[in-house]
């Protein structure tokens, strides 16, 4: 299978220091990929320099196998979509304007959203059950409904790639597993190849097909999460000890302090 | 709130349709204005006028063509101007304190005509050309100074225009307080918006500018809506993020800086028209644009007939009148209704 987004020997740095360092990943349809790593380690540069914000100085992102710096941002926006940290809302739009601003890269630029943009707006609300929020404003909702929102838009934009970067960082137990369960079923219903960073390993665990572990820019371990999240493993890029066992619910591994 | 339950998204023949209800009330206004005055002119009058049966000696034609006509469109066309700059520069500085002002390209624009005044230059040519050159001189300095050479940042922007503010303003005062006794009455009223030097010359240049600078910044309409909720934001969605605010801001600089040197500074309109056009008519941009700059042209011709007529036979700065009554009916939407920017 051809990958969708794929990373070849990606290097990148601010100003001096390398931040990435010699990245391969490819991402595929249907897969979720995790990204886990101690602060600092290039996760969310990483994501930065999936979608095309950061250009790397060296190595190259092939969308599709084509390189993404040749295509236009119009044209990255139709096949990467990226759900944030941080949003914020200076204006009160409703959620409807906000995930039709998802059409954004498929609409010419005096051209208004029609019935097919409204509609695709609207199944990407359902798909992530919040179409019961369209007329709301975006500051009146909570903070699990605005990331199902967001996740939204995403899906609006029609995307091959989804990049989420910490989505249940600021959520409860409740809505992490909901946003789980909901990035897992639109990478099968939509074919999506998903890319998120998060610190729960748990959840990576048992919703990622694939887990990538930075630690100082580089990916240090790669592989199903049977395989790569071991006491060592995490020992290593985290630099604190653990105990790995696994979760008799899913049958997946579980990591724990060590004291 | 009624806009907010609306689950259709914006159309066009929307926006043509309420521009039109707005374009009705705006011709309604203006020639409400025409009538109005310390002259009164009455209804058979002006019915006379317009079926030219009016005799050509008439006093009445005079006030209306030569005094009142100019006035009313300048005063339209200033307060259409403001308002759209306030829209944009509300949107690309993510800023609802934001007004055309703001960047101190009006600051340039009153210096270059206080020195106009003090050096005793005509109000048709001399001093809004001395204006237009500060105002000029200004947008240089903050595209030099504000834009770096990463892009231009909203908050060094921002800073720019502060820095420029003050350092003008300490210049207009270094010149009022060498002024003749007999020009500190012009430039005070210049500072505070004085429409009484209208003629048609400026408008036939003012007007297509105005037209222009719309169609423009309408076509970056949904560029705009997508830059209020964050550059990167903006820029992953497909928005060519330093094209659209280096284009929007050279607009509105050159619009706002050709308003005001035929207006003087008019405050207070751009800020709270556009405020509130978002509070009726929601944040998209599409529909905001065209609802803010007529509005404010209504709202502006109101505010000046009120400012000739107010204390007849004399004139105040139509400046006055809109901080006077902008201000309360400002606070009193902001308690009722709840402003619509960002509470986080």
């Amino acid at each position: 299978m051809e990958p969708v987004l794929n990373l070849r020997m990606v290097s990148f740095k601010y100003k001096g220091e390398w931040v990435l360092k010699d990245i391969h990943l490819r991402t595929f349809e249907g897969e979720i990929v995790g990204v886990i790593g101690p602060n600092g380690s290039g996760k969310s540069t990483l994501l930065k320099v999936m979608d095309g914000v950061l250009k790397p100085q060296e190595g190259d992102i092939l969308l599709k196998s084509r390189p993404i710096g040749s295509l236009a941002r119009a044209e990255v926006a139709k096949e990467i979509a990226m759900v944030a940290q941080e949003n914020y809302f200076r204006f009160a739009f409703s959620v409807l304007e906000v995930v039709l601003m998802g059409r954004f890269p498929h609409l010419r630029r005096l051209q208004f959203e029609g019935e097919r943009d409204k509609d695709i707006a609207l199944n990407a609300l359902k798909a992530t059950h919040a179409l019961h929020l369209s007329n709301r404003s975006i500051h009146e909702i909570s903070g699990g409904e605005k990331q199902r929102v967001l996740l939204a838009r995403a899906l609006a934009q029609e995307p091959g790639v989804v990049l989420l970067d910490e989505p249940t960082s600021f959520l409860d137990l409740k809505h992490k597993r909901e946003v789980f369960r909901l990035i897992s079923s639109l990478s099968t219903d939509r074919k999506l190849a998903v890319v998120l960073v998060s610190h729960d390993i748990d959840l990576i665990a048992q919703y990622c097909g694939r887990i990538v572990m930075m630690k100082d820019g580089i990916i240090a371990f790669q592989g199903p999460p049977e395989v790569v999240l071991t006491p060592e493993s995490i020992e290593k890029i985290y630099d604190c000890p653990v105990f790995v066992d696994i979760n008799p619910a899913t049958g997946k591994p579980r990591v724990s302090l060590r004291g | 709130m009624a806009e907010m339950t609306r689950k259709e998204p914006l159309t066009l023949s929307r926006v043509i349709w309420v521009s039109a209800i707005f374009c009705l009330c705006l011709s309604g206004v203006a020639s409400s204005a025409l009538m109005i005055g310390t002259a009164e002119v009455s209804l058979s009058k002006m019915a006379a006028l317009v079926t030219g049966t009016l005799p050509a000696d008439d006093p009445v034609r005079l006030i209306v063509f030569k005094i009142r006509l100019p006035r009313i469109l300048l005063a339209g066309l200033a307060g259409f101007s403001l308002s759209m700059g306030g829209v944009v520069f509300q949107a690309l500085l993510r800023n609802p304190l934001a007004d055309p002002f703001i960047l101190g390209v009006s600051s340039g624009a009153a210096f270059g005509a206080i020195l106009g005044i003090f050096l005793g230059f005509t109000f048709s040519l001399g001093i809004p050309s001395m204006a237009f050159a500060g105002a000029l001189f200004t947008v240089y300095l903050i595209l030099t100074i504000g834009a770096k050479r990463s892009g231009i940042e909203s908050s060094s922007i921002l800073l720019t225009g502060v820095i420029i503010n003050a350092f003008f303003t300490a210049l207009i005062m270094f010149f009022i307080s060498f002024a003749a006794d007999s020009r500190l009455h012009a430039m005070l009223y210049w500072l505070y918006g004085d429409l009484s030097q209208s003629r048609f010359g400026p408008l036939i240049l003012l007007a297509p500018v105005l037209f222009f600078a719309f169609a423009l910044l309408f076509a970056y309409a949904k560029d705009l809506n997508l830059l209020t909720a964050g550059e990167d934001t903006a820029f992953l969605l497909g928005v060519d993020v330093e094209r659209a605010k280096r284009v929007c801001l050279l607009i509105v600089s050159l619009m706002i800086g050709l308003t005001v040197s035929f207006s003087g500074l008019i405050g207070f309109v751009g800020l709270i028209i556009p405020h509130i056009a978002r509070m009726t008519f929601g944040a998209d941009h599409r529909l905001l644009l065209p609802t803010a700059s007529l509005g404010g042209a209504v709202f502006m011709i109101a505010a000046d007939t009120l400012a000739r007529t107010i204390i007849s036979p004399s004139e105040l700065p139509v400046g006055v009148i809109t901080a006077f009554m902008g201000a309360p009916f400002f606070i009193y939407l902001l308690k009722s209704r709840g402003s619509q920017w960002s509470r986080s």
